[in-house]
């Protein structure tokens, strides 16, 4: 296997890692402040997919496609917290997770309802189509590389935003010690309701920038979900630092898992036998890593001590 | 349409004393591989209704593509609806669930879209009539249309399940030429980046993908961005009318392989797609036009015999005496079709994506497991 | 309010009947709904056990359901194949008779609990829902691979498996079975409850600390649970291929194991009758509103919705009110 091929390899296990991490951050700085597991993070990623090709098939704009993918998601997720989230915070976890599936089911069936039972069409812009040439002859898709560097910028912003910003010392301090900061005089119900909303766009524009690149259909955030679920455990429930880390590992050891585990295997069985060994190990390898992590880490690799 | 039909068939019931013949769909409405059923449920409708039959009473349920949920909804037709006739179901895993079981307690099953190798082989079904296909036929026929191409060197790949595997296997089939790569994909997988990499990098000179539904439309999207120009063939499951439009550009000129077209230049077929369209509002599928030749088929034998007579009920349905929309069509020894199957290129007309008919991948094709079925 | 043991007998009675009404009549296809919901209460009064006593949110119970279905797959394939299954060790003949099948199918989903319990209980919380279900993805993804016991078709058992001195292929006899099967699972956990073991885990649930001061490990205790817990879903899910005379990989999908969750706070978390109720519910919507509308799922979310926002503590707990009450 050639060096290039690797490099190509551990690229995209990057740009799969970063796009994981836009799900994952809003759906860890949600359970870290609010204590809430929301399986329908998923759905708001489906929302800002839908909405997206809605506007970019109405205006022919990408850049407003993503707009109009951010709005959505993120009136979507004030709606949901203001109408049912709310009422979950005090409740315990398996309340949460009968209510948010609920959820699920009157997204995905909701969708179906407006906009057909058929996918929709979503398509890279012409100004970011077509591959690159990057140093070293490799021949790298344009929007790939987009993607890499739109994750990391939101990556840095969000990160800005939680350790420079008012709002973030308030988010930190919700992590830490919720009722003190309610003593302190904020408006605690705003802040939850901004930090639903900021978490609910991040997934909404994963979904409008991935849905360039995939099928946008019902159901596209389920595999989605349960993988950003993985990601966080990994690296630790409510760190967004641990999201990170935990989204660029599940990223490489998904896309090196698929490409190097049957050619691993085929150094010592027949090809057929070590492609379907290596193949079925490879859908495999991802939760195998989080079993070990959470075996030898309890909390995750970045998690606080529960 | 469906509620309407059901009140004319008991109206029908109440007023004349005439033998009502049941028949009981099962198919996919609902979650990601609804598009599929909808087409074939849309296509029945449609012939049903231009027959002009009002003794035939059709049960339509969703299984939501989940096995367990099919076997309770067979159950239920089987023991409380009582139909004389099964149809619908949409995929294989699916129909291996249901249909042994079905056919074992003398149902006549009509299969308008899965072909699962084992049903037209040791497990074929003298109660088992497939309207559509042998699982293997499109791929085979892909492979064949692959050697008439000139391609030597062909990467070959598809999801890591039963399907995926008899995909690649009936390519393999036909095709002469050598494997640059062959790839296990995860079911349900959503990006190929890795995949794509790997063909760039093996010198192959085509590629043979079959990725069905949501996995196709990554593969076709991400395939045509990332530079890569070897030309690539499949069978007609990624390319069907539904899908083509979420594709878009990017599957422009692509071959495909399919036992139906809409620019099949019969009368029976063009005056489908118009009606079709008319109904609908959209254009048919080639699983609207199975749907559609599955209903033609029922009516054609329930004019010569009645499903309480099942001996003479297989037998008039053996005959296929209807005109289908693929134009020739019959029955093999194990019930499957011979037919011709066609190499399709995705063109654009208008602003709708569609399908035009190049040439023919394989002349009155059977399929390969016949020769194994013993109907007693 | 009602008496919380008034409403268990009542519900029994009424699980009891509907089925022998539908004999009377002739309506199959309701025995066959009845068996169904039956089956899943089943399920999910195994799960009830570590979760609602052992407060272990296990969202990979699917993993048992589905070593169940697959121990009946696996054994009937054989059998009616005839074809010997060789281990290495030992060459099996394969087999049709449920007894049999039923013991394989708890003594693996038992030890595939021990092995799985014993890793996921070193961690807690959030943590542990998402381990369990990594470990049941894993199965699922396994079970999609296994080309030799037909990967994602699944096995197709061509005939019902056979118990001694009945015909199970009569919709209402093989019902007898499950709901005597359900009945025992029932019983086998109000008796637990009542136990040494069960007041233990309770302690050990709600305070670990002083479990611990007076000698007993709190994990030890849980890992028992969940091993209980994970045969009887296990038994469940061989049942269950039986009613539908199939296994697939779906029974092993996170769906299912959400599934068994929410059958269980529908009813009411914790309380011994709760799943049963779950069930019944479950099965009944499904059955109505699918035959209503191909958007039935719209009104399935709007529903449990309204049980998480007006009804805490399930439906049991609207009737009965909260735990411990009544």
């Amino acid at each position: 296997m050639s060096t290039i091929l690797i490099i190509e390899q551990v690229l995209n296990g990057l740009q799969s890692g970063v796009m994981l991490f836009l799900m994952a951050a809003g759906l860890t700085l949600i359970f870290g402040v609010m204590g809430l597991i929301n399986l329908a993070h998923g759905s708001l990623y489906m929302v800002g997919a839908f909405a997206a090709a809605a506007v970019a098939g109405a205006t022919g704009s990408f850049l407003l496609a993503l707009l109009g993918a951010l709005v959505a998601a993120a009136v979507a997720g004030v709606l949901v917290e203001m109408l049912v989230i709310r009422r979950l915070y005090a409740a315990d976890h398996l309340d949460q997770v009968l209510a948010t599936f609920a959820l699920i089911l009157i997204f995905s069936e909701g969708t179906r309802l407006i906009f057909g039972s058929f996918p929709l069409y979503l398509d890279i812009p012409d100004w970011l189509s077509g591959p690159v040439t990057l140093p070293g002859g490799i021949q790298y898709p344009l929007y790939r590389l987009a993607l890499i560097g739109a994750g990391l910028a939101v990556a840095l912003t969000l990160w800005a935003l939680i350790e420079r910003t008012r709002i973030g010392i308030q988010i930190r301090a919700g992590e830490n010690d919720r009722e003190m900061i309610a003593a302190l005089g904020v408006d605690i119900s705003r802040l939850y309701t901004l930090i639903f909303a900021l978490g609910a766009a991040l997934a909404g524009l994963a979904g409008a920038l991935v849905g360039a690149i995939q099928s946008v259909q019902v159901g596209m955030g389920e595999p989605v979900l349960i993988l950003a679920f993985v990601t966080i455990v990994i690296g630790g429930i409510g760190s967004i630092k641990g999201a990170f880390v935990g989204a660029l590992l599940v990223g490489l050891t998904q896309t090196l898992g698929s490409v190097f585990l049957p050619a691993f295997f085929r150094l010592f069985l027949d090809p057929a036998t070590a492609m379907s060994v290596g193949s079925s190990l490879a859908n495999m390898a991802v939760y195998i890593l989080m079993s070990l992590v959470l075996i030898f880490r309890p909390t995750g690799l970045m998690g606080a001590r529960a | 349409m469906k509620k309407l039909l059901m009140t004319t068939a008991l109206l029908a019931l109440a007023s004349t004393a005439q033998a009502e013949v049941k028949v009981g769909m099962i198919t996919t409405l609902s979650g990601g591989g609804a598009g599929l059923g909808i087409d074939v449920r849309d296509g029945f409708l449609l012939a049903l209704a231009q027959s002009g039959r009002d003794d035939i009473e059709l049960v339509v349920e969703d299984d939501q593509q989940k096995p367990d949920i099919a076997v309770q909804l067979a159950d239920k037709m089987i023991q409380s609806d009582r139909v004389d006739v099964m149809t619908g179901i949409i995929f294989s895993n699916l129909a291996m669930a249901v249909i042994p079981a079905a056919v074992n307690q003398g149902v006549v099953y009509l299969s308008p879209n899965a072909g699962p190798s084992q049903l037209a082989g040791r497990g074929c079904h003298p109660n088992y009539f497939n309207v559509a296909w042998q699982n293997d036929n499109l791929h085979e026929a892909a492979g064949a249309y692959a050697n008439t191409a000139g391609y030597a060197n062909s990467f070959i790949l598809a999801p890591n399940y039963p399907a995926g595997q008899d995909a690649l296997t009936g390519y393999k089939r036909m095709y002469e030429g050598a494997l640059a790569g062959e790839i296990y994909t995860q079911l349900g997988q959503t990006d190929y980046a890795a995949e794509i990499a790997q063909i760039r990098a093996s010198g192959a000179d085509s590629v043979f993908f079959f990725l069905p539904g949501g996995m196709g439309i990554s593969f076709l999207k991400q395939y045509a961005d990332s530079g890569v120009d070897i030309p690539v063939v499949g069978p007609a499951f990624s390319f069907d009318q539904g899908i083509l439009q979420a594709v878009g550009e990017a599957a422009l000129g692509v071959v495909n392989t399919s036992q139906w077209s809409k620019d099949i230049d019969i009368p029976v077929n063009a005056a489908f797609v118009e009606s079709f369209q008319a109904e609908y509002g959209r254009l048919p599928s080639l699983y609207a036009s199975q749907g559609f030749d599955t209903a033609n088929l029922l009516i054609s034998a329930l004019e010569k015999a009645d499903p309480s007579d099942n001996a003479a009920f297989r037998a008039a349905l053996r005959e296929a005496d209807f005109d289908s929309t693929r134009g020739e069509f019959r029955f093999g020894p194990n019930q499957h079709p011979i037919q011709t199957i066609y190499a399709r290129e995705v063109i654009r007309e208008g602003d709708v994506f569609t399908n035009r008919i190049i040439g023919v991948a394989l002349e009155d094709h059977a399929d390969a497991y016949a020769a194994e079925c013993q109907m007693d | 309010m009602i008496r919380e043991r008034h409403l268990n007998i009542l519900l029994l009675a009424g699980f009891l009947a509907v089925p022998l009404y539908a004999l009377a009549v002739d309506e199959p296809f309701t025995i066959t709904l009845a068996t169904r919901a039956a089956i899943l209460a089943l399920a999910a009064v195994g799960l009830n056990i570590a979760l609602g006593w052992g407060g272990l949110v296990s969202f990979g119970h699917a993993a048992f359901f589905g070593i169940g279905g697959y121990s009946m797959g696996i054994l009937a394939f054989h059998a009616q194949n005839y074809m010997p299954l060789d281990l290495g060790f030992a060459v099996l003949e394969g087999t049709k008779s449920m007894p049999v099948i039923w013991l394989v199918a708890t003594l693996t989903s038992a030890l595939a609990a021990l092995a799985i319990g014993a890793l996921s209980l070193r961690t807690s919380g959030v943590y542990f829902i998402m381990i369990t279900l990594a470990f049941a993805q894993m199965f699922y993804y396994f079970a999609i691979s296994w080309s030799r016991y037909g990967g994602e078709d699944g096995i197709s058992i061509y005939v019902r498996n056979e118990f001694p001195g009945l015909n199970t292929l009569a919709p209402i006899q093989f019902f007898g079975l499950c709901f005597a099967a359900l009945l025992l699972a029932l019983w086998l956990n109000a008796r637990l409850v009542a136990s040494p073991f069960g007041l233990a885990l309770n302690a050990a649930r709600q305070v670990p600390v002083r479990v611990q001061t007076v000698g007993l490990d709190p994990t030890r205790l849980k890992l028992v649970a969940f091993v209980i817990s994970g045969a009887i879903t296990g038994l469940a899910g061989a049942l269950f291929a039986d009613l539908n005379r199939f296994v697939s990989p779906s029974m092993f999908s996170w769906h299912l194991s959400g599934e068994l969750i929410v059958l269980i706070i529908l009813g009411g978390v914790g309380r011994l009758m709760g799943p049963v109720i779950g069930a019944i519910l479950f099965v009944a919507l499904d059955h109505i509103l699918g035959g209503w509308t191909t958007h039935w799922h719209i009104a399935l979310g709007a529903i449990l919705l309204g049980v998480v926002l007006f009804a805490r503590g399930g439906v049991i707990g609207l009737l009965c009110g909260p735990k411990g009450q009544a």
